[in-house]
């Protein structure tokens, strides 16, 4: 077994055992806190699972017909600080919510994608995506604040992108 | 009740064309490559989910509790009145931890500048919430792209809420003396 199987196991330990403490400390406080907490927690992962299944699923195949040598030659491994550049504009530029960003990001991976670029475009994709900052933060923050936000966090995708150049992982 | 509606219908309708592009790939991977290849990406694909299942149920878990047993009003204490290097840490940490979509996330940072705290607290909150955040990582992207991935992004991205926080700051500086009006809510 692997060391990172065994992180894997020692993370998904470390989570119950911070469920089962929030999951006490809640009964403590009150039996309907407890309940509220376990029924809402499992509906949601109820209803969050066909989701992700669909995206996971979707991605493979839709990994399987993208253009291969399209992909590598812009955002490849090989595609360095370009491709990075690339991936955070594509990623500003994803319409639609979670699934959406992640399946168009795991497919780019599956695709022949580079790790960095494809760090750098869910980054810049979870930071400022155009149609979020317009739809959601601009109606419930003033739009000033919402403008330098978006500015300030340009160079993030960027920078994660180059860090995991750097460093040569995942 | 109009928010969450709308939130429910924009989330189905990208969904609906996940599902729909999908589809489409599925077909032409099928057709070109027959069934085998086919089922070999699906058995691929949701080996995946299943292993990861376990700790999406308790990212769910781990939410909902932490919902109920932090409320927004003393987060928006506790961070509203911090500053300098301490706040942006506290900001962080806050913004890792919260659960809750961006109809919870965007109007408490909003409180964190009514408050008093100022415009690098709240970026760097929202800039750990989008990419530090348990509950997205969990969810999301530990399906999709395996633990291996997800680690070393989020390890990347440690530094990522302090350096938003503090280009906030000077920003900020920088248009207070040119434009005047220190005015972010």
């Amino acid at each position: 077994m692997d060391l990172i199987a065994i992180i894997g196991i020692v993370i998904g330990v470390l989570l119950w055992i911070l469920v089962a403490v929030l999951a006490f400390v809640a009964a403590m406080r009150s039996k309907t806190l407890f309940r509220e907490g376990a029924f809402e927690g499992g509906r949601d992962f109820i209803m969050l699972l066909p989701r992700v299944m669909i995206g996971v699923v979707g991605s493979g195949y839709i990994a399987a017909v993208m253009p291969q040598d399209l992909i590598t030659t812009w955002i490849g491994p090989n595609s360095g600080v370009v491709g990075i550049l690339i991936a955070t504009i594509v990623g500003a530029a994803t319409p639609g919510g979670a699934v959406v960003g992640f399946a168009i990001g795991a497919a780019a991976l599956k695709g022949g994608a580079g790790a960095a670029q494809v760090i750098a475009y869910s980054t810049a994709w979870s930071l400022y995506t155009i149609q979020r900052l317009l739809n959601w933060e601009i109606h419930m923050m003033a739009p000033r604040f919402v403008w330098l936000r978006a500015a300030v966090s340009f160079p993030l995708p960027i920078l994660a992108g180059l860090g995991a150049l750097l460093i040569g992982r995942p | 009740m109009i928010e969450r509606r709308r939130r429910i219908r924009s989330f189905e309708w990208s969904t609906a064309i996940i599902v729909l592009v999908s589809l489409g790939a599925g077909i032409v991977v099928y057709v070109r490559d027959g069934v085998e290849k086919t089922l070999a990406i699906l058995t691929k694909d949701l080996e995946l989910l299943v292993g990861m299942l376990p700790k999406m149920a308790a990212g769910c878990l781990i939410a909902a509790f932490v919902t109920r047993l932090l409320p927004r009003e003393v987060v928006a204490r506790v961070v509203g009145s911090e500053s300098g290097m301490l706040g942006l840490l506290v900001a962080m940490m806050m913004g890792a931890a919260l659960p809750g979509g961006p109809l919870t996330i965007y109007p408490l940072a909003a409180a964190f500048l009514v408050l008093g705290a100022d415009v690098g607290v709240a970026v760097a909150f929202i800039t750990a919430w989008n990419l530090l955040g348990y509950n997205r990582a969990l969810i999301w992207e530990l399906p999709f792209f395996g633990p291996e991935f997800v680690g070393w992004r989020i390890l990347i991205a440690l530094p990522l809420p302090i350096i938003g926080g503090l280009l906030a700051r000077m920003a900020a500086r920088l248009i207070v003396r040119r434009r005047g009006g220190d005015q972010w809510t």
